[in-house]
């Protein structure tokens, strides 16, 4: 099993270590409800050492990420970092990535999920259109600092002004030796951003963020609260709300689809819905009898006609009662709309709400 | 983290404990179950009058990130519930081995436990993990 450069401070913090995607990694130190409300009310710093990174270089960079990717790269200018997403032959979806321009139209950065990167890898390889291809996820060490104190602490340690970069936006820079790319991206709807770091200064850089963050209340965070974070934002994440036959419109992400800008693999499949009309929405609900909806359980209407799936639940630590993201035919999207979540044979009210589940 | 596990207590191997009375057994999770688990957020327990036998599942507590199974340590019918957890599970949190009771069963045959862990054995059994 890999581990990653920030193993043995887990291991000193007394982080609970699980298997993930190949990695140890943690899934919590303290408590996931105290580690999730610190990153909402403070600043909490994650390891993500564990997720791809690819790296396209040189004059067939662009036109071969564009198309791989469904989002329009030709529209990324040095320094900034777009949401995208990878479409299969069939029309599914490969995986979900962030792409940093280093420098335009010449050098790209894909960041890609740690469970998908052998996959992903001769994705790229088999779809390459001369591209100079690295694939650096073990040369990559990246600390993910969010909350509303993480801008503080973030140009405390690195020495930049962050506030003032917008959000998707990136710097190159250099600390304490060591090359660093700094991103105001994240994965749980608070401000912050996601620092690269080459492995060697990774433990450093994690110690400094630790002492210096005392000041902002700082702790580290673990994956079981990386995933109540991202779900009470009803961020999507790879094997939940979208996977191989996922497709993008059904999954709320034709945000990031760019059919007009240029051609991609498998753009006919993918928009043909827009024609066809969706068969399935990706929705938020609550609760209205007692339980959680999980991963798996069936929603049904009033006739128990099963009319969708959960692809996320959990208790919110935020709001205090459970959440669930689901697929539920179109008709059932209107919020408001009334179905039942089969928990362990039970039928348990449910209704469509407005999403993100927090105002952010 | 040390855990207090009674010496009077049985206990199943997937951390339930068990405390006998004649032939009325009360039943709660460990305070290494709740450990593992985390915040127990929702409980699932039988009604009143429901049968339930050892080694089955009888009920269900969630975490944030989890769903648990509870197994019934003896086999007999459940004659009290400890109500209170369905709208606040704090004491199963603060208590586990106590105030966080989840139900009262009087037992069918207390043959069955020998089926059971005593402390001994328990604290070897969480020892390992």
């Amino acid at each position: 099993m890999k581990k990653t450069p920030l193993y043995e401070d887990h291991i000193q913090l007394g982080a609970r270590m699980v298997e993930f995607a190949g990695w140890q990694m943690p899934i919590q130190y303290s408590n996931l409800k105290d580690e999730h409300l610190t990153v909402r009310n403070h600043v909490g710093l994650f390891d993500v050492s564990h997720m791809g990174e690819f790296r396209l270089k040189g004059p067939r960079a662009l036109e071969t990420l564009q198309w791989l990717t469904t989002n329009n790269i030709a529209a990324l200018e040095e320094d900034q970092a777009q949401y995208s997403l990878l479409p299969n032959s069939c029309g599914g979806l490969v995986d979900d990535i962030i792409v940093y321009c280093l420098k335009k139209n010449e050098d790209y950065l894909v960041c890609v999920n740690a469970a998908n990167v052998e996959k992903d890898w001769k994705h790229f390889q088999e779809n390459n259109k001369g591209a100079e291809l690295v694939n650096e996820s073990l040369y990559w060490a990246q600390i993910a600092v969010q909350g509303p104190k993480a801008f503080a602490l973030l140009d405390s340690v690195l020495k930049i002004n962050s506030a003032s970069m917008k959000s998707f936006s990136l710097k190159k820079l250099n600390w304490n030796g060591h090359s660093v790319i700094f991103a105001t991206t994240g994965y749980t709807g608070e401000k912050g951003g996601e620092i690269f770091i080459e492995n060697k200064g990774a433990s450093d850089l994690w110690k400094t963020l630790l002492q210096t963050g005392q000041d902002f209340g700082v702790k580290p965070i673990g994956l079981g609260a990386r995933d109540s974070l991202r779900t009470e934002m009803k961020m999507s994440l790879y094997g939940h709300e979208i996977d191989d036959t996922t497709n993008p419109y059904e999954a709320s992400l034709g945000w990031a689809i760019k059919p007009q800008a240029k051609d991609f693999l498998a753009k006919d499949i993918i928009t043909k819905v827009k024609e066809t009309g969706l068969t399935r929405s990706l929705i938020g609900f609550k609760m209205i009898d007692r339980g959680i909806p999980r991963q798996g359980y069936t929603l049904h209407d009033e006739n128990d006609q099963e009319i969708g799936i959960v692809t996320s639940g959990t208790h919110s630590p935020t709001l205090d009662e459970p959440i669930g993201i689901g697929y539920v035919r179109p008709e059932f999207s209107q919020v408001g709309s009334f179905f039942y979540v089969d928990i362990r044979g039970k039928k348990t009210k449910a209704s469509t709400c407005k999403t993100p589940f927090i105002a952010k | 983290m040390a855990f207090h596990i009674p010496e009077d207590y049985y206990y199943t191997k997937e951390h339930e404990w068990a405390q006998v009375d004649e032939n009325i057994v009360t039943v709660g999770i460990t305070e290494f179950a709740q450990d593992q688990l985390g915040e127990v957020v929702y409980c699932d327990l039988p009604e009143e009058g429901q049968k339930v036998t050892q080694g089955t599942t009888f009920g269900v507590i969630e975490s944030v990130k989890a769903v648990s199974d509870l197994y019934s340590p003896v086999s007999g019918t459940v004659i009290e519930v400890n109500t209170t957890l369905m709208d606040d599970p704090s004491s199963l949190n603060d208590d586990p081995i106590n105030e966080g009771w989840l139900v009262r069963i009087e037992m069918d045959s207390e043959k069955e436990l020998a089926n059971l862990m005593r402390a001994p054995d328990y604290k070897k059994l969480i020892a390992d993990k």
